[in-house]
């Protein structure tokens, strides 16, 4: 397979490179992408779905972007600034940028660095609701030096000041465009949020909202022989399966995103000989998540899973690790995700120098799991179910409705049978699931289970706001609408003293340490998180079409001005 | 169905209902319902005596098999059995469909009846019928869902309660559609002449509408009831679907379509089993209908 | 007829206001959040910010008064304008979904001419083919056309449209060779335009499986009711009088029979033309016709209430209005039903 691509890749390059010395803007005609959530706006600030974000990424761009190996590469700005290069102060509170020159929005006008500052307003604007308000965090002011310099200025040193401006969900807007829209005027502006005008290898002739978008090439993209080709349509909505079957056994369409299917089902479309799969793996882990307090129904609402009633077995760490221990994790990724997966112990698996080397789940060990269930005192009783004191054994395991979801349930629920666990099976639709509504028994927040499973990830490739979502002060209560993200209302006072740390480590090796020791902390040393499957993203493109790179620290069409036709 | 209008006419003599019968035995059609009928039913209860495999026993190196001797339909993604999960999935299929479309119907020709015979009545019953059809019907079931489930899970256990709690969603977001062809049938015989005459003679209203309206009304009625078992148990794999439903490792036949859906191309039997099964379960129940409409029309009877 | 028109008119009025109460009331107290669907990498207190701007911070009756008031005032303000080139909606604010942050009639306009053409173009094919269907298989009863007809139609009804729309995919899109002339697109393209008669064949390309699968299942349906209620009316003493009469049989079915079996059919038939304006949800999803129904639906899944809202408020006006025409028709079809 590696030897394949290789070659293949060798092969795409080979052919490019005739094809670029003569390549002319907008020759290769047309191209087809579909994804099967439909965009709804092409405002990045004004949604944070995938879909939008990653639309928008066609359009608008940021100073810099990520690339395929997660490495930072200049868009608009002309390079990285570092340390070294003096772009970052010493003190770690500011960073300047340098706008490449001469660069012009679809309209023709020139970006400016008043643009990156408007930006700036407009997202931390108070009333205006900005999804990337985090990105801004820290932030104390943004300044124009002169045309082409920006400076951005932090309140605090900050250790990792590549947030704002910087990835898909935080690209420049047009001033003269987006002036009006401040604040509460944000949503008002239909006609700015569904036409943006950016300095992307295409622009919007026409957006149908949740249903298509029609793009040509822009005229005034920075190369000028770039895009290849003159039209996209972007249409969305549906089901991956009417994707994938669209790129790889139709041929009606050129590119397929995110193609969540069981890997029988895509080898069976890929077999049509269309297209080809593209694979590609981010810091997406698939977990179960512990409740490590009692969500009995029992007791009072408002008490239900909260610190005040520790769950009466899941908080003992031999229960919690025979469970881990029970599962499979090389079959749950074979029949889940195939090639788009790998069996992981981490929550954070990537970037490679911040993973944890810790394997040790990987093994099924089915006797030391029941070993381990013993030794905690739960003997099995007359029904195959453990028991302790007279209390049984019993597990209640939620998640988002999903194909994959409910046959990974279906598989743990079988191998904790096998240890003597007993496991109902609860399955939620993924918008009440997802939701933090105080009202609904069922968000992942509420957690009115013992387990739940479901899949997170960060952004870019600092993992410090996602590790320090595990703090005490983070867990979901009604004190605060249950609006926390330490749902598993894991507690460890060492746990937040090291995340304060990492907040204050600015030496790159240090907080890879830092981080690795977090992550373990939270799965091997208390198994609080049991991380399942470390999920790549699989997309679809047609033979025909060229230059695709999959990214997934980015939007996936980040190089869509490098796409083109293979003739 | 049938258990309704029997019970309606429990107080007629004894032999009209040997007359019914073997009107009913001449109708060929009726008949072979009845038996596909008999079989699906006695197929999906006796069947796992026979087929003692466990639909919920994962095999994970046999998945995605074909058919063969130890799997007759083949196994699924999982390695599950397919018969197994079809035998499984038919007996809470059926008493879903058949509960709920029975629920409805008792609901939509109560309502329908009452509207359009009685004047005073029929502003305010159609009016809620307007309403019940602009409801929309998902967050109407997430909020049922919210707010029953727990109460009937911990009354009738947890495949109890949901099974409660299914078809009372079902029914009573599906019986506007009789109720308003019921109600408009009867707005028509109201005025016919043999209840005119019936009404002259000082019949009481409840009467009237047992004896007169209700044995005129049966073909729409018998309709809706074949069309409502199929839209039930249709929407009850719609709520499965939506994780509104049987825990999702239990086994319907809604569910199993859903599932096999993605594998239509490499296993085409996962999907046309289930919808084999299903539309012969609605065809039985169709022909039944059809015979039972003819047994009950004593115009037909005395030919 | 007319007094009786108007009073159900004028009653509707409070009839449909209620009904908006009730729906809003559904939408606020189901579970859900309009920022589900937004990745898990934004925190909640940016969330709780974006839900402000979103004016989920004001109380319920708040927000409800302020869509009435956008209903009534607002929008015909906003149409008003557009129509004359006057100024009077200058600076209010329209009906803003949550999801697109436009403003919601705008999406119910983009989306409605290709609702009518597909769903309208399915219930219409299927109503028309099913009478005659009905019909005869009530006439010629337990015929080899009565009974095929009866499985075809149950098949169609008891196996899900999004079977029968896979189905159809898989063959016609799937297996089928592309340069065949039977090829139909699995997408369809909603910006596609039909300026000529390449076009228009390719726009029939486009149309033939969304239509196929809701006039089966809409004929199925219609036919039963058709033609059980032909079966109850041709053995009535009316038909034989009229036979003996020596009416000719097309007489005696298609004036007698037909015009007293109609009132089920009318009411059926009416019960479903407001299902067209919200779409065949899930057709319309196989297929991606950009539909009303799609919207809903999205819109459903994304707690977008405001959208959801004036939907089903449009949904509930036709259901209203159309339960009227359903009343007058009967009136009309049998003259002895009286309202007054």
């Amino acid at each position: 397979m590696k030897m394949k691509s290789a070659l293949m890749g060798a092969a795409c390059a080979f052919a490019m490179a005739p094809l670029a010395a003569q390549a002319e803007r907008g020759a290769d005609g047309h191209v087809n992408v579909i994804y099967w959530q439909a965009p709804s706006i092409l405002n990045p600030f004004l949604s944070g779905g995938t879909k939008d974000v990653e639309s928008a990424s066609l359009i608008l761009e940021p100073l810099a972007r990520y690339n395929e190996k997660g490495e930072l590469t200049p868009f608009l700005a002309q390079d990285i600034p570092t340390l070294e290069n003096g772009g970052v102060a010493e003190d770690l509170t500011s960073i300047t940028w340098k706008l490449k020159e001469g660069l012009l929005w679809s309209d023709g006008s020139p970006v400016t660095s008043a643009d990156a500052v408007f930006t700036w307003q407009y997202c931390t604007h108070p009333e205006g609701g900005c999804a990337q308000l985090s990105k801004y965090q820290g932030v104390s002011t943004v300044e124009a030096i002169d045309d082409l310099t920006i400076k951005v200025n932090f309140g605090a040193p900050q250790p990792n000041p590549y947030g704002p401006l910087v990835g898909g969900q935080s690209p420049i807007l047009q001033k003269a465009q987006f002036e009006n829209c401040l604040g509460t005027k944000a949503s008002e502006c239909t006609e700015q949020n569904f036409n943006p005008i950016g300095t992307g290898a295409y622009k919007v002739v026409e957006f149908k909202t949740n249903d298509v978008i029609s793009l040509e090439a822009n005229p005034n993209y920075r190369d000028p022989a770039k895009p290849a080709f003159a039209t996209m349509t972007f249409k969305g909505g549906g089901d991956a399966e009417a994707a994938g079957r669209a790129v790889l056994e139709t041929g009606e369409f050129d590119y397929a995103w995110n193609l969540q299917l069981a890997p029988s089902v895509i080898a069976g479309m890929e077999a049509a000989g269309k297209g080809k799969t593209i694979v590609g793996f981010g810091t997406l882990v698939e977990r179960i998540e512990m409740n490590l307090t009692d969500p009995s129904p029992s007791l009072p609402e408002g008490e239900r899973s909260t610190a005040a009633h520790p769950h009466p077995f899941l908080s003992d760490l031999r229960v919690r690790k025979a469970l881990s221990m029970a599962i499979d994790r090389e079959i749950l990724t074979e029949v889940g995700y195939g090639q788009a997966g790998r069996p992981t112990c981490n929550l954070v698996p990537a970037p490679a120098a911040f993973a944890s080397p810790n394997t040790d789940c990987l093994v099924q060990d089915i006797e030391g799991a029941k070993a381990l269930l013993e030794e905690a005192g739960w003997t099995v009783g007359g029904d195959g179910i453990r028991e302790k004191d007279g209390m049984k054994l019993k597990i209640l395991y939620q998640t988002s409705t999903n194909a994959v979801r409910q046959d990974f349930q279906a598989l743990i629920k079988q191998w904790w049978s096998e240890i003597g666990v007993e496991t109902e099976l609860k399955n939620v639709a993924g918008s009440v699931f997802f939701g933090s509504d105080p009202g609904s028994p069922d968000t992942f927040p509420k957690f009115y289970a013992d387990v739940e499973m479901y899949a997170n990830n960060f952004d870019g490739t600092d993992p410090q706001s996602y590790l320090s979502a595990y703090t005490c002060d983070k867990a979901p209560s009604p004190a605060n609408q249950w609006q926390g993200e330490n749902i598993n209302r894991f507690c460890d006072p060492a746990y937040d003293e090291l995340v304060a740390e990492l907040g204050r480590t600015g030496e790159i090796t240090k907080r890879q340490e830092i981080a690795i020791r977090l992550n373990e902390m939270l799965t091997k040393d208390s198994y609080v998180i049991v991380p399942l499957v470390d999920r790549g993203r699989v997309s679809a493109h047609s033979n025909t079409l060229g230059g695709v790179v999959l990214n997934t620290w980015d939007s996936e069409l980040w190089n869509a001005a490098d796409w083109y036709r293979i003739k | 169905m049938t258990d309704q209008t029997i019970d309606l006419k429990a107080a007629k003599p004894r032999n009209q209902w040997w007359d019914v019968w073997d009107q009913f035995r001449t109708h060929k059609g009726a008949l072979v319902g009845m038996v596909i009928f008999a079989i699906i039913v006695l197929g999906t209860l006796l069947g796992p005596f026979f087929w003692d495999v466990d639909p919920k026993y994962i095999n994970i190196r046999s998945r995605e098999l074909g058919p063969s001797l130890a799997h007759p339909l083949g196994t699924d993604q999982l390695g599950r059995d397919m018969l197994a999960r079809v035998l499984a999935g038919g007996r809470i299929t059926i008493a879903v469909g058949l509960t709920a479309m029975l629920l409805s119907l008792v609901l939509g020709t109560l309502v329908g009846v009452l509207a359009g015979y009685f004047r005073r009545l029929d502003g305010l019953l159609m009016r809620l019928t307007d309403l019940f059809l602009a409801l929309p019907l998902l967050p109407l079931l997430l909020l049922m869902v919210m707010l029953f489930r727990e109460p009937l899970v911990i009354s009738f256990g947890p495949e109890g309660g949901i099974f409660v709690l299914i078809v009372f969603a079902i029914g009573v977001t599906s019986w506007m559609h009789a109720a308003r062809i019921v109600r408009g049938d009867v707005l028509a015989l109201k005025e016919r002449e043999f209840v005119l005459a019936s009404r002259s003679i000082g019949t009481p209203a409840r009467r009237m509408i047992l004896r007169h309206i209700l044995p005129n009304v049966m073909s729409p009625i018998m309709v809706s009831a074949t069309l409502g078992v199929a839209n039930a148990v249709i929407t009850e794999s719609a709520l499965s679907f939506l994780g509104l439903g049987f825990p999702p490792d239990f086994p319907t036949w809604g569910r199993l379509l859903n599932d096999g859906l993605p594998y239509i191309n490499l296993a085409p039997e996962r999907v046309v089993w289930p919808a084999i099964a299903l539309s012969a379960l609605v065809l039985s129940i169709n022909y039944i209908g059809d015979g039972l409409r003819d047994a009950l029309d004593p115009r037909i009877r005395g030919r | 007829m007319l007094t009786f028109t108007i009073r159900r008119l004028l009653l509707a009025i409070p009839t449909l206001l209620f009904i908006s109460l009730v729906i809003f009331m559904l939408l606020e107290l189901a579970p859900g959040d309009p920022l589900a669907d937004m990745p898990m990498t934004i925190p909640p207190d940016v969330k709780e910010k974006i839900r402000l701007s979103l004016g989920l911070g004001q109380p319920m009756h708040v927000r409800y008064g302020l869509w009435l008031y956008n209903l009534f005032v607002t929008e015909p303000l906003y149409w008003w304008d557009a129509a004359f080139n006057t100024t009077y909606a200058e600076g209010m604010q329209r009906i803003i979904s949550f999801q697109t942050r436009g403003p919601v009639f705008d999406t119910i306009a983009e989306r409605i001419p290709q609702t009518l053409l597909v769903v309208g173009m399915g219930y219409l094919v299927g109503t028309l083919i099913s009478l005659p269907i009905g019909i005869i298989s009530a006439y010629r009863q337990y015929s080899w056309f009565d009974q095929f007809g009866t499985f075809i139609s149950m098949v169609g009804f008891s196996v899900p449209t999004f079977v029968t729309g896979v189905f159809l995919i898989i063959v016609f899109s799937v297996l089928m060779p592309t340069d065949s002339i039977f090829w139909l697109p699995s997408i369809y393209d909603t910006t596609h335009q039909v300026t000529d008669w390449a076009s228009f064949v390719k726009q029939f390309k486009q149309m033939a499986m969304p239509v196929f699968v809701l006039a089966l299942y809409q004929a199925a349906q219609v036919s039963r009711y058709m033609r059980a209620s032909m079966l109850d009316n041709l053995s009535q003493d009316y038909v034989r009088t009229a036979r003996a009469k020596g009416l000719s049989e097309r007489v005696v079915l298609l004036k007698h029979v037909l015009r007293n079996s109609l009132i089920p059919v009318v009411t059926v038939i009416a019960l479903g033309v407001p299902s067209v304006f919200t779409g065949a949800i899930i057709t319309e999803n196989v297929f991606k016709v950009n539909g009303l129904g799609q919207q809903l639906l999205l819109s459903i899944q994304g707690n977008d209430a405001p959208m959801v809202l004036t939907i089903s408020f449009i949904f509930a006006i036709l259901i209203v209005l159309f339960n009227l025409i359903a009343d007058v028709l009967y009136g009309i079809l049998d003259p002895r039903i009286r309202y007054d």
